[in-house]
């Protein structure tokens, strides 16, 4: 069993519900699994399996474009293969991104090839002006979700939450 | 053949659809043969073009869309082509214009050359990602019954249409790119 909390999931797969998401791209990572076979599962949902999460950003350019609310999810890698689509399409022609990514790497991070990336990851969301908050409390994580997106269409910009192990990992 | 030329043999079957394309000459040429609230420049970001269509396609499955895109963006995005083909939007047609560099770096003819000059064949890449439609051609009138036939068809399909290496005198137009931006966001909601 993985211990990644299928309620906890559950909480944030709503929440983006209850915001009118109805197109998510993702690049599997093990704190996304529930996630995304919500996502597969929901026939409101249109789910975009990429190969790179950089994809996504024009994926969710596109759906904004034509009126249609989206998220993406990826690890905090992902964002940093992401980061000149963020830069020079999102940011470039102000277009809303509402980015779920698994902040791996912090503290309690088991894998070694993780840690890395979690020491780069908000001062790399600040370098690039990104404002960012953090889901790690399931009471939370309605409110957060809902505030983000209403900041990045107010703002036509990306935002990120950071998807933090207390709430995604059921030993942390 | 010319991307100019090309582009004006199908200017009328881009007039009426949805068009993304990507950087570069494409973009100045289209805007001078006549820019539409339906056209939208991707002026950076290279290999997105193709990743917004597919947004765009899935979003609004009534619009046709045609991805004009460029053998440099496509080679920085392959794994984009595995997501099209995987995602299979039958309201999408990705035009290819290869003239085998990176022409707007390029001071004469050939400076940069791009691997598709020492053999990398993107239709067939396309067609090994799954595809379901892919030719490559070389002459306008070829260019015109690939893009009718994919169109008719309803189906997915790249078209990679061999070009000269030839672009335009300049490449910044008087076109901004967030009046473009909000102009076309308008249009596909209207």
């Amino acid at each position: 069993m993985s211990p990644v909390s299928t309620t906890n999931s559950g909480v944030i797969y709503q929440a983006m519900k209850n915001c009118g998401i109805r197109l998510m791209s993702a690049l599997p990572e093990t704190w996304l699994v529930h996630l995304i076979r919500m996502a597969e599962e929901d026939p409101e949902m249109t789910l975009v399996r990429l190969a790179k999460e950089e994809e996504g950003v024009g994926i969710s350019a596109g759906a904004h474009l034509a009126g249609v609310k989206s998220a993406m999810l990826m690890q905090n890698h992902g964002l940093l293969a992401s980061i000149n689509g963020i830069v020079s399409c999102a940011q470039l022609y102000r277009i809303p991104l509402l980015m779920l990514v698994s902040y791996r790497g912090e503290f309690g991070e088991r894998d070694p090839w993780q840690t890395e990336g979690g020491g780069v990851t908000e001062e790399l969301l600040r370098a690039l002006r990104i404002p960012f908050s953090y889901l790690d409390r399931p009471d939370h994580v309605a409110a957060r979700i809902a505030k983000a997106q209403t900041l990045a269409l107010s703002a036509n910009k990306p935002v990120a939450l950071l998807l933090c192990r207390d709430l995604m990992w059921e030993d942390a | 053949m010319t991307r100019l030329d090309a582009l004006n043999a199908i200017y009328s079957r881009l007039e009426p659809r949805v068009v993304v394309t990507n950087m570069g000459a494409v973009a100045a040429e289209l805007q001078s043969i006549g820019h539409r609230p339906n056209f939208f420049y991707l002026q950076h970001a290279m290999g997105l073009a193709s990743s917004m269509g597919l947004g765009i396609a899935l979003s609004k499955p009534d619009r046709h869309v045609i991805v004009l895109d460029g053998d440099g963006s496509v080679l920085m995005n392959l794994g984009g082509l595995t997501t099209l083909a995987r995602y299979r939007p039958r309201n999408l047609t990705h035009v290819v214009f290869d003239n085998e560099s990176l022409l707007s770096v390029s001071t004469a003819r050939g400076d940069f050359p791009t691997a598709t000059s020492t053999g990398s064949d993107l239709a067939r890449i396309a067609a090994a990602a799954g595809v379901p439609r892919t030719i490559t051609v070389s002459t306008i009138d070829a260019l015109v019954q690939a893009l009718d036939e994919a169109i008719a068809a309803g189906d997915l399909a790249t078209i990679v249409a061999k070009v000269e290496a030839v672009g335009p005198p300049a490449y910044v137009t008087d076109l901004s790119l967030l009046e473009n931006r909000f102009q076309f966001q308008r249009y596909l909601r209207s």
